[in-house]
């Protein structure tokens, strides 16, 4: 079944039009996404050609989108300064699932669009700053490769988009039913909790690998979460044990503030919750092989 | 950003937060000077302060009173070149000043914990926030701020009667929080810190000292916030790197450390540093963290060399590149491209593992160049091995 996105989400792209959003419109489609439109007011009533034929109709708003198409999901390669409109207009029109893959948001901006559409209560928003979600085989809504690897028991979650990658990867012969880039941005739409808390009620999902970085307490609030409400094994990784204190590692909310937010901490709460927590991305992938195989 | 207290206190000025009369100089001389206009409305008092971005700078002896120009150029040739943990003072702000009834505390800050803005305000300012949170927390009101609304009069109020202030100074003091509002908006900031704002024996209430944090992501419709850089203090490295448009972080190490994605260099830096320990008794560890991002063209894949090999502590290279979006034969010819634009200037191994999209191809472009200086390893853990033992030897 997966989370959050399946074979029957009919996903728009807000930016479609841009190259980015050409790209990887192109990308979605190869790999079986139902992407039913595209957003740009000044193209509005056109169509935009694809391989195979398929040709994707722009409209001028995410409303109009929505009403002639049926979409459900929203997918954004809108540039930093025009993200928040665009998240706002995704949200009035009560698009039940917006994908912010943009980096660079400003992040009062972030703030002022999550807190809006947390008021409304109707769209739930992944990222930004984030690669998207895949539930292989049944639709692919960002920017991870579609190709590492298939359908399977696995839920995963991240802060990382190139971590995603190498661990569907690793574990490419069990497969995943979906796989989260929840972003690295200092304020997310969907965080490791949201996640975990939806892998939990699928049925499809037999063990989870959460994957996090320095920054911030989300990892702590998970550990918390996983030991009074998920019942499915969890392989933690968590990236930066020689961050420096201070410095912003390329993620805008990867950075250990005095003695807050570092790795270690975040694997200690981890470990004490229970979850198995390895010390490279390959000994994490080898504790979810151990675990699969002992659930049969 | 971390902004300087001089540059905070200019942007404090600019969105009408009341603060005193201030120069900035970075020649002990010019102090003299800048004492006397200053201090033209207090008597002649100044006080000198250590321009440095940590706390703790009074302990230290770099704030300093002064009762003339004279007394204020002998505390600046005392304070400029100091070293306060770790920081060398290059400037000192001559700030007018002020007879003090009362110290209280307020910051704005984001709150990534509950994705939203936090105030934090207190009566009992001047001393360390952290301690006063951790001694007497009951002391410290924290308010949730909607990003919204922000802070207008009314949240202010609310701000200020839940720190317990009584009315007459809650009427005296909101309209510095909306204004201080401004600041946090107007000039996207992360955090906003008044420690301490005071209330004067003639009742003006005045932001004695600031900080103030810059969201970078933000510069983009903030032309002026690139003059607030501190380029002195940049590494070199880091700042050719950043002219370059590289995500490059400094780290003190000898294995240098090329990959595409922050949480897989994060990741790369860790398993670097434990092949470090295991293989070389801790003598290999990461020298920095560096990003090539998505594209990993030639032309990235070559600055980002060149500012590695000109990393003298360097001493190997691990390049770690998992193809997604990027596939592995363009990483690998950007790789054999750049060493050819570097030339006779790369002189360091070069430890390379690709995997993902295109791998095998990738492989083969690099096996078929042959670089002397290149060696491919499959896995990740085995290249930072590998690396490391290059570095080590």
């Amino acid at each position: 079944m997966a989370i959050f996105l399946t074979h029957d989400s009919h996903v728009i792209v807000q930016g479609m039009t841009g190259s980015e959003g050409m790209k990887h419109t192109q990308r979605m489609l190869r790999s079986g996404t139902r992407v039913v439109g595209g957003v740009n007011p000044r193209k509005a009533g056109q169509t935009v050609d694809f391989e195979d034929g398929v040709q994707v109709p722009v409209f001028g708003s995410v409303a109009e989108a929505m009403e002639a198409t049926g979409a459900n999901v929203s997918v954004l390669f809108v540039p930093p300064a025009f993200t928040k409109a665009a998240v706002v207009e995704a949200v009035d029109a009560g698009m039940p699932l917006a994908v912010v893959i943009t980096e660079g948001v400003p992040v009062q901006d972030t703030a002022e669009f999550f807190s809006y559409a947390q008021d409304k209560g109707t769209t739930r928003i992944i990222g930004p700053n984030c690669p998207g979600l895949i539930s292989p085989e049944q639709s692919n809504a960002g920017i991870i490769p579609a190709d590492i690897t298939g359908p399977g028991r696995i839920g995963l979650v991240s802060k990382s988009g190139t971590l995603t990658y190498q661990m569907m990867y690793e574990l490419k012969e069990i497969g995943f039913s979906t796989a989260v880039g929840i972003g690295g941005d200092p304020i997310i739409g969907t965080t490791h909790i949201d996640c975990l808390q939806a892998f939990q009620d699928d049925p499809d999902t037999d063990a989870i690998v959460m994957i996090g970085e320095i920054g911030g307490d989300a990892e702590e609030r998970a550990a918390a979460y996983i030991k009074d409400n998920v019942t499915k094994p969890v392989v933690g990784y968590v990236a930066g044990f020689t961050a420096p204190e201070g410095k912003t590692m390329g993620h805008a909310g990867a950075i250990v503030s005095g003695s807050s937010g570092t790795a270690a901490a975040k694997k200690e709460a981890l470990e004490a919750a229970g979850v198995k927590v390895g010390k490279t991305p390959s000994e994490t992938a080898e504790l979810m092989r151990e675990i699969i195989a002992g659930l049969g | 950003m971390d902004l300087f207290e001089y540059q905070a206190r200019d942007l404090f000025e600019k969105h009408g937060v009341p603060v005193l009369a201030a120069e900035v100089v970075t020649e002990a001389a010019d102090a003299g000077p800048a004492a006397e206009r200053v201090g033209a409305d207090s008597g002649g008092v100044v006080v000198v302060k250590a321009q440095v971005k940590v706390g703790g700078r009074g302990k230290a002896g770099g704030v300093k009173l002064a009762k003339s120009p004279q007394e204020a150029v002998e505390a600046a040739e005392q304070i400029l070149g100091m070293d306060i943990k770790g920081h060398t003072v290059g400037a000192v702000m001559i700030a007018q000043g002020a007879r003090i009834a009362e110290e209280y505390y307020f910051s704005l800050l984001l709150d990534r914990t509950n994705r939203s803005l936090l105030a934090m305000c207190s009566k009992e300012g001047g001393m360390d926030i952290e301690t006063l949170a951790e001694e007497r927390p009951e002391a410290l009101a924290r308010v949730a701020v909607d990003p919204g609304t922000g802070i207008d009069d009314a949240k202010a109020r609310e701000i200020l009667e839940q720190a317990g202030f009584e009315t007459a100074d809650v009427d005296a003091i909101a309209p510095a929080l909306v204004r201080l509002w401004d600041v946090y908006k107007g000039e996207d900031a992360t955090l906003v810190e008044v420690n301490p704002m005071v209330r004067t024996e003639d009742g003006q209430v005045l932001a004695l000292d600031g900080k103030v944090t810059l969201d970078d992501n933000a510069d983009f419709r903030h032309e002026d916030h690139a003059a607030l850089a501190d380029t002195a203090a940049a590494d070199p490295l880091e700042a050719k790197a950043k002219e370059m448009g590289l995500n490059y972080v400094k780290l003190d190490g000898n294995v240098g450390i090329i990959g595409n994605g922050a949480g897989l260099v994060m990741s790369t830096l860790d398993v670097v540093a434990y092949a470090g320990e295991e293989h070389t008794a801790g003598q290999a560890r990461p020298a920095n963290f560096l990003d090539i991002g998505g594209g990993a063209s030639a032309e990235v894949m070559s600055n980002g060399l060149d500012v590695i090999l000109n990393d003298e502590q360097v001493r190997s290279v691990f390049v770690n590149v998992f193809g997604g979006i990027t596939a592995c034969d363009a990483v690998a010819t950007g790789i054999v491209k750049a060493l050819e634009i570097l030339g006779d200037e790369a002189t360091k191994p070069l430890v390379v593992r690709l995997d993902g999209n295109n791998v095998e191809e990738g492989r083969a472009i690099l096996a078929e160049a042959a670089h002397p200086l290149v060696t491919i390893e499959d896995t990740m853990d085995g290249a930072a091995r590998r690396a490391a033992e290059l570095a080590a030897n």
